[in-house]
């Protein structure tokens, strides 16, 4: 950012700090302290004053969080879950908003409508048939009762659609109709390069959002068939296991995946959230 | 764009060109032939290309999207049980009628309503100044950010089993800070107030950071020289946030504030895993049972499918309601600028 007098690039002073500081603090501190009440046994987290400092039990805890809990199993469902989703819909979110960004065709207002109008009605709304359908295709517990509905992002759509507008000069396409690119070529050689940064920014999102997601799993998965992290967290917290240093070696378990992406990539999905933002 | 419509068969090199006068044989029958076919397959592909881009997504979202929400509706007029759910019997409007009449329902429809409050105005309160500060010139600026949207990547089940501990009435540490101040402990978990306060704690921890990105992007974006002429007239700090600054976020805030609601009425992994042994009734008393869990609860533990339907139509209906309002405003807006 250039320097500029105007008020709002001022810097911040020492109470700006002091206040993000304390955020800061506050975001961070539920996470630290999983890890704190991880590495505790359950009688001490039955005293007062809870425990600040880190204890002795964490890897016991982890290993019996990691079998009797399932999430061993469940953490690989969940990567597959979300790897698989991601991958998909930013293909197809690409695929469709780079029709609706540049190519003319009939339906492609009413497409664009249709995806604009949807992209705010909760998926909750639709469980009861898809459980029906799921349970009537004999999908219940496998993987792809819950990859499958995932894939519909209008809000991928829309995102790769409102990207591709401005990142994709449509001389590009013309040049290479005119040496007699096929579709499919144009795809591969230019549109897919073109929108590289949007699909990781998209494609990270997707990640989190599915490795999170709850709802649907927890009806279509049970804790123990194929459970995600989250349904068989659901498990633990339903006091199987009442153990709640056990309970929170388990949310930690669940928890450290996500933001190791978060510390390598933290930077980018801000700038994805930021940009997503704007055109939204 | 205007596409070549069939005029440039791709002859590789020179399309479009017509060939030179003195060509020494001309392209024989077979080469016509084939660029005839070259240029057919090439118009087939710009007529046809977007239909089978936009094809895959629009299938996905006719099955995932559209469909269901349809089905629902037909569903929530049939007594369905989930024990087989292909089983469907015609029953009009008998499960909304019997909604309208019961009191979980109308409870349900309170405590979503009431959370929904408590956790989006001061989120998106504590966004707004948040993201102020943020705006600032700051060291390591991306830190700050990258951490305040930490709690997003964590799962709402992770998360909640974290506060319903943080949470616990006898030795939860909130609770314990509270001691150390001289208040008396409270019953986070079986309270009416104190448990849909303590939910709405989890909402706001997970979403405020998320939420003051959105509005940093948006300020962002503010051209400078309001805040510049701002200055010149002698606006102090606050008066450029209250008069500049808020007026250019209004649409951001309003979106904002529409993605909230939505996210309020889809309450349910909260209120569900807050306290181990309630589960789906939210609470002793049902204190914080949201519309989400109810519906979870008549479909998936009382096994009826149909009138989880109703329900989630009803949901549907309340949120065609908000966009409408929604819409309202931003009209009333948009006529008063």
């Amino acid at each position: 950012m250039t320097a500029s007098r105007a008020g709002r690039h001022l810097h911040g002073g020492r109470l700006t700090y002091a206040v993000l500081a304390v955020f800061t603090a506050l975001s961070l501190f539920p996470l630290v302290w999983t890890a704190i009440a991880a590495s505790r046994d359950n009688t001490r987290l039955a005293e007062t004053p809870p425990p600040l400092w880190f204890g002795s039990n964490l890897f016991r805890n982890l290993e019996i969080a990691w079998t009797d809990a399932n999430m061993g199993e469940a953490l690989v469902n969940t990567a597959v879950v979300a790897s698989v989703t991601a991958a998909g819909t930013v293909l197809l979110a690409t695929l469709a908003g780079f029709a609706l960004a540049k190519l003319r065709f009939r339906l492609r207002g009413a497409v664009l409508a249709l995806t604009l109008g949807t992209m705010m009605v909760p998926p909750q709304l639709g469980v009861v048939p898809m459980y029906m359908a799921v349970a009537e295709l004999g999908w219940t517990d496998r993987l792809q009762a819950v990859i499958l509905p995932s894939l519909v992002s209008a809000f991928g759509v829309f995102f790769m659609r409102q990207y591709l507008i401005q990142a994709l000069p449509g001389e590009l396409i013309e040049a290479a109709r005119m040496d007699g690119a096929s579709s499919v070529r144009i795809i591969w050689h230019i549109v897919f390069p073109v929108a590289r940064p949007a699909m990781a920014v998209l494609g990270m999102l997707t990640f989190v959002q599915a490795w999170n997601d709850f709802f649907w799993p927890i009806i279509a998965l049970t804790q123990n068939g194929n459970p995600t992290v989250q349904v068989a967290l659901t498990g633990l917290g339903r006091g199987y296991i009442p153990d709640q240093s056990v309970i929170m070696a388990g949310a930690l378990l669940g928890t450290l995946p996500l933001l190791l992406v978060f510390t390598l990539f933290g930077k980018q999905i801000v700038g994805g959230i930021m940009q997503g933002a704007i055109k939204g | 764009m205007s596409p070549p419509t069939g005029t440039a068969p791709p002859a590789a090199g020179t399309p479009g060109v017509s060939p030179p006068a003195p060509v020494p044989a001309g392209p024989d029958a077979a080469e016509l032939r084939r660029r005839a076919r070259r240029s057919r397959r090439y118009r087939r592909d710009l007529r046809w290309s977007p239909y089978a881009f936009v094809a895959p997504f629009l299938l996905f979202f006719l099955a995932f999207g559209l469909f269901p929400l349809l089905y629902t509706g037909w569903a929530s007029l049939h007594r369905v049980e989930l024990t087989d759910p292909t089983h469907m019997e015609w029953v009009g409007l008998r499960n909304y009628t019997r909604l309208w009449d019961d009191e979980f329902f109308w409870n349900a429809l309170r405590n979503t309503l009431t959370i929904g409050i408590i956790s989006t105005v001061p989120q998106l309160a504590m966004a707004l100044g948040l993201a102020h500060l943020l705006n600032y010139r700051l060291r390591a600026s991306t830190f700050w950010r990258v951490a305040v949207l930490t709690p997003y990547a964590t799962s709402i089940a992770a998360a909640t089993l974290v506060f319903a501990l943080l949470f616990g009435r006898d030795y939860g540490m909130i609770n314990w800070v509270l001691g150390q101040l001289g208040v008396d402990a409270v019953d986070w978990q079986n309270g009416h107030w104190s448990a849909q306060l303590a939910v709405s704690t989890i909402v706001i921890w997970r979403w405020t950071g998320y939420n003051a990105l959105i509005y940093l992007a948006a300020m962002q974006a503010v051209p400078r020289d309001l805040y510049e002429s701002a200055a010149l007239d002698g606006a102090s700090r606050w008066q450029q946030f209250r008069h500049v600054t808020i007026p250019s976020l209004r649409p951001t805030i309003l979106f904002t504030a529409v993605v909230s609601t939505i996210g309020a009425t889809q309450l349910f992994g909260e209120p569900l895993l807050f306290s181990g042994s309630a589960g789906a009734t939210g609470g002793s008393d049902h204190q914080y049972q949201t519309l989400g869990l109810y519906l979870y609860e008549q479909g998936w533990i009382n096994l009826h499918l149909g009138r989880a339907s109703a329900i989630a139509w009803a949901m549907f209906l309340i949120l065609l309601l908000i966009a409408a309002v929604n819409w309202l405003i931003a009209r009333r807006l948009r006529k008063s600028q």
